[in-house]
């Protein structure tokens, strides 16, 4: 009706500069578009900043470890009593016959320190050390008997309390109650710092060290489990890549489109989203009950990563190999290549960056699962000696990274809850550090024109 | 470019390529019914229609190129001389050495010129060493008069010529590796008019020694580079016969309304 009347009159024709009421409606949901998408954006960019700090601010702390230096005299009289410097008899000497050594090594410190005490006697120096600082010692004895009757200066750790005192997570409120440490201790603390005698240090022991038992966290690092989880790793790269592109290859090159492929396609594509955690129990009925490999391997731990990698690679490389141009296949067959030597030949390479990246980015997701590593005895074990060599790499007990992680979440100390954070730097750093070579392997292959 | 006494000098009365009966289904779909077609030895033969009416699926017939589609089903009888191309024995990728193919969209490897061209003699063992390959290279680069432009950038990737050169490119890797039947597939469709008569005219000077069959939208193209054309219509081969006489005189009202735009 409106368009018969407007017909009537002549039109004024509208100037190119002013624009008419449905262009500005136009023009205006564009831009609340693009402003949701900034607000998207910027959202997830604020987010990404808060998770960021927050482990950073909470995890840096793990990185960095209190330390006490003193000299101790080695007491003959108490470590080889027969004097004779034999070794089977130096070994019988536990640690508990090193600790009054060193508590008064401790003690001499204060003293020399000028720092004014309550406490009279050495023994009461124990809150201050690690339950680790004796076993030290005496593995450097037993490493070199000739060191007793000698002072020699140990870098001994100190108790987790007092580098949580020193880090701020323990304060004088805190251990009101708390029987392991006195104030008076924080005192002595105060001042063997100041005198230089306690110092925060880097701890590459965090890095490299072994999982230490509940009750001494100072000592505990990630260095064993992230053996575990490399060798792990291995076996993932081992079998999932060349099964995986080699399924792929085949399904999308060579299979017949049929009932039963399509069946296959599906189920590859449902795999991909079944939880780790049945692959976990599927890995603990099928390695562990049936095949009886050994519990808590990274062996065992590999295959089960294994069975949940694969779909995701064999995704992501049929979904590169279908990426590059059939007119490619066309010109190779074309001069007669085989199909297989089309595929090796010209297919392949051009797919390489998008396999590649699906390959990595498929490890990256199996180094940081935890669910399936539950079930097959991976988490909980305390992970103290690194493996002696590549089989037993494979075969003895360890654990993974993120599954010490989890592990360290759920003890009680908080000291372990601040190890915790610190092990989730390290499996980022190493996540971010596969990131990046996915990203170079893509850019050097597509390189190639 | 065509030019009519010379073509009668040179067309020969050998049959190279003899199809017989043939039909084409894809999955339920008769695409090509009843073909006959003689195509004869160092001649340019055209095939014409209007889009969708099985030319193409007839030309990827004559080096079985349409084995790579699975719901694609061939039969009747192809001859490359005297022998069945479709007999079980034959084993396509050696047919596909002696039927060469140029496709519709430039596409040469991501590859060095060189390569793209020494790619097919490579895997066919034709040559024993470099200086064979090298010598090879330079006689098929010289056929696809692509030698003079490229001499110089052998090692540079074949994606970065302009299309033209690539669509030479690709007639080059094509006449390397010595067919006896050239099969192109809208060679131009891509090109523009220089490059077109480039190709053209290399078109012709490739009749001295191969068997061409030629795809095309173009009647014009037909008429300039064919002794021979094949009119396809709906599936149907409706009139085959001397390039001259088709567009001159054809003999079916279908074919003439075709070449005077009527249909297509």
């Amino acid at each position: 009706m409106t368009d018969a009347t407007a017909s009537d009159a002549p039109r004024a024709r509208p100037s190119l500069t002013d624009a008419d009421a449905r262009t500005a409606r136009r023009n205006a949901a564009e831009k609340r578009f693009r402003l949701y998408g900034i607000a998207a954006i910027g959202a997830g960019l604020f987010f990404l900043v808060v998770l960021l700090s927050a482990i950073i601010w909470n995890g840096v702390g793990a990185f960095q470890q209190s330390f006490v230096t003193v000299s101790v005299y080695l007491d003959p009289a108490k470590l080889d009593k027969k004097g004779e410097r034999n070794i089977d008899d130096i070994r019988k000497v536990s640690t508990f016959g090193y600790n009054p050594l060193i508590q008064q090594a401790v003690f001499d410190a204060v003293s020399e320190a000028g720092i004014e005490t309550e406490y009279t006697k050495a023994k009461e120096m124990k809150a201050l050390l690690s339950a680790s600082a004796a076993a030290q010692v005496r593995d450097t004895v037993l490493a070199n008997p000739d060191l007793i009757g000698e002072t020699m200066e140990f870098r001994l750790l100190t108790s987790s309390r007092v580098d949580g005192y020193l880090k701020g997570r323990v304060t004088r409120d805190s251990i009101a109650r708390d029987k392991n440490i006195d104030a008076g201790h924080l005192d002595l603390v105060d001042g063997l710092q100041a005198a230089g005698v306690i110092k925060r240090e880097f701890n590459i022991d965090f890095i490299l060290g072994a999982d230490a038992s509940e009750s001494r966290p100072e000592q505990a690092g990630l260095g064993v489990s992230m053996l575990g989880s490399f060798f792990m790793m291995l076996v993932v790269l081992i079998l999932s890549l060349p099964i995986g592109v080699a399924a792929s290859i085949y399904l999308e090159e060579f299979a017949p489109k049929n009932r039963f492929t399509d069946l296959i396609e599906v189920n590859i594509s449902n795999l991909a989203a079944v939880p780790s955690i049945v692959f976990g129990i599927l890995g603990l009925a099928v390695f562990i009950q049936f095949a009886h490999l050994p519990q808590s391997a990274p062996l065992v731990g590999g295959l089960v990563l294994t069975l949940m990698t694969l779909p995701t690679i064999i995704i992501s490389t049929r979904a590169s190999l279908k990426a590059v141009p059939p007119s490619i296949r066309d010109a190779a067959l074309g001069v007669g290549a085989s199909k297989m030597q089309a595929v090796f030949h010209h297919v392949l390479p051009l797919a390489m960056p998008g396999i590649l990246t699906g390959t990595i980015i498929g490890l990256a997701q199996a180094l940081g699962e935890t669910a399936p590593l539950l079930l097959i005895g991976m988490v909980g074990y305390i992970a103290t000696n690194v493996p002696d060599g590549i089989a037993s790499g494979f075969l003895d007990p360890n654990s993974a990274m993120p599954a010490q992680i989890y592990e360290w979440a759920k003890r009680a100390d908080p000291a372990y809850y601040e190890r915790a954070w610190g092990g989730i730097i390290i499996l980022l750093v190493f996540l971010l550090a596969m990131n990046i070579i996915a990203v170079l392997l893509r850019r050097r292959f597509e390189r190639r024109w | 470019m065509y030019d009519a006494a010379q073509s009668e000098r040179t067309v020969t009365q050998d049959v190279k390529i003899a199809a017989r009966d043939v039909q084409v289904y894809y999955g339920d779909n008769h695409a090509i019914k009843d073909v006959d077609v003689d195509i004869e030895d160092k001649t340019v033969t055209a095939f014409i229609g209007p889009s969708g009416c099985g030319k193409s699926t007839f030309l990827r017939c004559l080096n079985r190129m349409n084995d790579t589609i699975d719901i694609c089903r061939v039969t009747g009888q192809i001859q490359l001389d005297g022998e069945d191309i479709y007999d079980k024995r034959v084993d396509p990728v050696q047919l596909r050495a002696k039927v060469g193919m140029v496709f519709q969209k430039p596409n040469p490897f991501p590859k060095s010129i060189y390569d793209n061209v020494a790619y097919g003699p490579k895997i066919h063992g034709m040559a024993r060493n470099k200086a064979e390959l090298d010598d090879i290279v330079e006689r098929a680069l010289r056929r696809g008069a692509l030698w003079d432009e490229a001499k110089d950038r052998l090692n540079e990737p074949g994606t970065g010529l302009s299309g033209g050169q690539q669509q030479r490119l690709c007639i080059a890797r094509a006449v390397a590796t010595e067919p006896e039947v050239l099969l192109m597939d809208e060679p131009c469709s891509a090109l523009d008019p220089i490059a077109t008569a480039q190709v053209e005219e290399l078109i012709d000077e490739l009749r001295r020694d191969y068997s061409v069959v030629i795809v095309t939208h173009s009647m014009q193209q037909a008429a300039r580079v064919s002794q021979r054309t094949a009119f396809f219509h709906l599936g149907n081969l409706v009139e085959f016969g001397e390039t001259g006489k088709i567009f001159t005189n054809p003999e079916d009202p279908r074919t003439e309304s075709y070449i005077t735009g009527r249909i297509g």
